[in-house]
């Protein structure tokens, strides 16, 4: 429908129009439903990128990332976490499929619905719950808090609340590499929310204009806190990547093994010198926007719809199905998993409160020092 | 040493630089082939081609977002802002991004920020503004405000090599008016000194950027022992030089262009209420721009920037006290 400009009565109508009808979200949930209209385990072929180790790390990750988010909700429910709580269940898929296809020195910006990103690049649990309840012992000693951080010895640079931000960054480390001819790539998160602000216009016309080796990870998680995709843009953001020059992929965003290939290949792209290239990995937020949300604004239904395509739930079944997994080998990383963060828990809950002294320290750096390099465990980089 | 204008002083140092460290680049709008609004870049596309004297869009928050992930990898970025007015659109990335990383992460941004700033022209309100106080409020960000040709050189050397984001605030009104003796090859300035510009017992006028010449020109035509003191930093403030000078008259005025409240004078004042009232023989003075937008026509705006009148009456006030 054409929007005349300049008619106040005419734009407000319009608006209302675009509000979505309960029958209309049903509509799109039944669209993601349909496997051909995204990339997926179940129409991609197997190109043998990862070993049985590797798929065994790979849900290892997205169990560690649901395990500790519980487990950091439960602290923030027995009232050990100050402020909010905000996690990405329903996405471990993304980051972890994501950040599994990137080099040691390569570089992340991971955003807050990531966390499992962290752990591929080798942040441990217990640095992650000490950081939500702000102990000494947290990735940023309680300087900040939740998933605002990033290991600068991981090769991570922490997130800031505004978004996407951290988009302009990542092509600012892209460009170092491309001005210094380095073989390296810069990857970065955001959901669909941040492709409404005028800086995610700027990063990707950037990144476009100077072919930056870099990778866009769009999480479409179908809410902007309360706000649904229709009044987030009248047009999917990723078909904008073609106007900025680089290529824009839909991808299945719970499947694990989907969003990793479609990574490999931008990473690859970006490696020899292509560009960047735009991800949106479609997915759901199954928890509020923070542990305050109730969610009321979820039409019915479409909770449960996602629910059916949990993606560890969804890689479990299909590891034993298809990839040759044992279910007791399953069950054992199961296991090892909760057993591990339970073991994390005890350490983040041992670590002191900061020092009040350390507040007012460390405002100015006395030296600048190049961030460490990250762990990629993907069999690929093993030497 | 060579006489340069305070704008070719600024290009000697940004070339200096330049030329030591190849990680030292430029980015910014038309500043490549074109050299620049002002042309302090003029000829560097020549000598370091395209790609570190990077023409951007423009887009602001891409060039200090890309300036800041540049640095965190080891570059040494010097974005410059056509006119500082303009970093109004890219101040979330260097006030929430930048500024705040080195507190919270440890990751250090050592990124400079050139802004032309200032009025006098008649470049209204979006081309004349001296925007300093923001970047004040700002931990994390380092605030250098030269006036001399000397100090535009040795000031941008030191905050390209200082490991933090520095915001160098650079008056256009000096760019050619100003002209002095620098010092060739590679010199710096500490970042965080003042200096006394002209020594005085009766009186001391705290000034910095254009005021000082205001202030300086002022001591000249009154004939009076006034002492200047240019601050040249203000992030970190040189508390000791301004105490010290405070101590040794007794009657100070506070001059700049910014306005007024909250301004940089503002902190000074308090910092002289707060450790030095019983040096006082007179109440402390502040002379700035009043609190409006810097308006364009001529009699407009010299109505509102202090004049080298305003800066005379208040020292005679003073001295007179």
């Amino acid at each position: 429908m054409a929007r005349p400009a300049g008619d106040p009565a005419v734009a407000t109508s319009c608006l209302v129009e675009a509000i979505p009808k309960p029958d209309e979200n049903r509509r799109r949930i039944e669209m993601l439903s349909d496997p051909s209209a995204l990339r997926g385990s179940t129409v991609s072929v197997d190109r043998a990128l990862l070993t049985h180790d590797d798929r065994a790390r790979l849900f290892r990750y997205m169990l560690m990332m649901r395990v500790a988010e519980e487990r950091g909700l439960a602290l923030y429910k027995q009232g050990k976490v100050p402020g909010s709580f905000y996690d990405g269940r329903g996405q471990e898929a993304i980051s972890v499929g994501a950040a599994f296809a990137l080099g040691p020195r390569d570089r992340l910006c991971i955003l807050h619905r990531d966390l499992g990103a962290h752990f591929v690049r080798g942040v441990t649990p217990d640095r992650y719950l000490a950081n939500y309840m702000g102990r000494a012992g947290a990735v940023t000693g309680g300087k900040d808090g939740n998933v605002h951080f990033g290991d600068r010895q991981l090769g991570c640079v922490g997130m800031v609340s505004m978004l996407p931000d951290m988009a302009q960054v990542a092509n600012g480390m892209a460009l170092a590499f491309k001005m210094r001819r380095e073989p390296r790539v810069a990857m970065t998160f955001f959901g669909e929310g941040s492709t409404a602000n005028g800086q995610w216009h700027e990063a990707m016309n950037f990144a476009g204009i100077h072919r930056l080796p870099i990778v866009f990870i769009l999480e479409n998680n179908q809410f902007a806190y309360s706000t649904p995709n229709e009044l987030e843009f009248a047009v999917d953001p990723v078909q904008r990547a073609a106007g900025y020059g680089f290529p824009g992929v839909n991808d299945d965003g719970n499947d694990v093994e989907a969003i990793f290939e479609a990574a490999h290949d931008a990473v690859e792209h970006a490696r020899d010198g292509a560009g960047p290239t735009l991800i949106e990995c479609q997915t759901m937020r199954m928890h509020g926007h923070g542990a305050h949300d109730d969610m009321g604004y979820v039409p019915d239904g479409m909770l449960e719809e996602w629910e059916r395509r949990d993606p560890i739930d969804r890689y479990a079944a299909r590891l034993v199905a298809e990839l040759g997994f044992a279910e007791e080998e399953v069950e054992e990383i199961r296991e090892q998993v909760r057993s591990f963060v339970a073991d994390c828990a005890e350490k983040a809950l041992a670590s002191p409160m900061p020092d009040p002294t350390a507040a007012t320290a460390g405002v100015f750096a006395e030296e600048w020092e190049p961030l460490g390099d990250g762990e990629a465990p993907w069999s690929r980089w093993e030497e | 040493m060579a006489e340069l204008t305070y704008l070719e002083a600024i290009s000697d140092g940004l070339r200096t630089e330049m030329r030591r460290d190849d990680s030292v680049f430029c980015l910014g709008e038309d500043i490549g082939a074109f050299g620049g609004a002002f042309k302090v870049t003029d000829g560097f596309a020549e000598e370091f081609g395209a790609d570190r004297v990077l023409d951007t869009p423009l887009a602001e928050s891409a060039i200090l977002g890309a300036a800041t992930g540049a640095a965190i990898e080891g570059m040494r970025p010097v974005c410059e802002m056509q006119f500082a007015d303009f970093i109004a659109c890219g101040f979330d990335q260097l006030v929430n991004v930048a500024a705040k990383l080195h507190y919270r992460q440890g990751v250090a941004v050592p990124l400079v920020v050139r802004l032309p700033s200032g009025g006098g022209f008649s470049g209204g309100p979006f081309h004349s503004q001296n925007p300093e106080a923001w970047f004040l409020q700002s931990p994390g960000l380092k605030v250098v405000t030269p006036a001399t040709a000397e100090d535009a050189k040795g000031l941008l050397a030191s905050a390209i090599r200082d490991p933090n984001p520095v915001c160098f605030l650079e008056h256009k009104g000096l760019y050619r008016h100003v002209r002095g003796e620098v010092p060739d090859g590679e010199h710096t300035v500490p970042i965080g000194q003042a200096r006394v510009a002209r020594e005085g017992s009766e009186m001391t006028v705290i000034a910095y950027g254009s005021s000082v010449h205001l202030a300086l020109e002022a001591a000249e035509q009154l004939g009076e022992e006034v002492e200047v003191v240019d601050l040249r930093s203000l992030c970190p403030l040189d508390r000791d030089a301004i105490l010290a000078s405070v101590r040794k008259t007794g009657k100070v005025l506070i001059a700049h262009e910014a306005t007024r409240t909250c301004g940089a004078g503002a902190e000074v004042a308090a910092l002289i209420g707060e450790e030095a009232f019983e040096d006082l023989d007179a109440p402390i003075r502040r002379l700035s721009a009043p609190d409006v937008p810097i308006p364009f026509s001529p009699p407009l705006e010299q109505a509102v920037l202090p004049q080298l009148d305003d800066i005379k009456e208040a020292c005679r006030e003073l001295l007179a006290y």
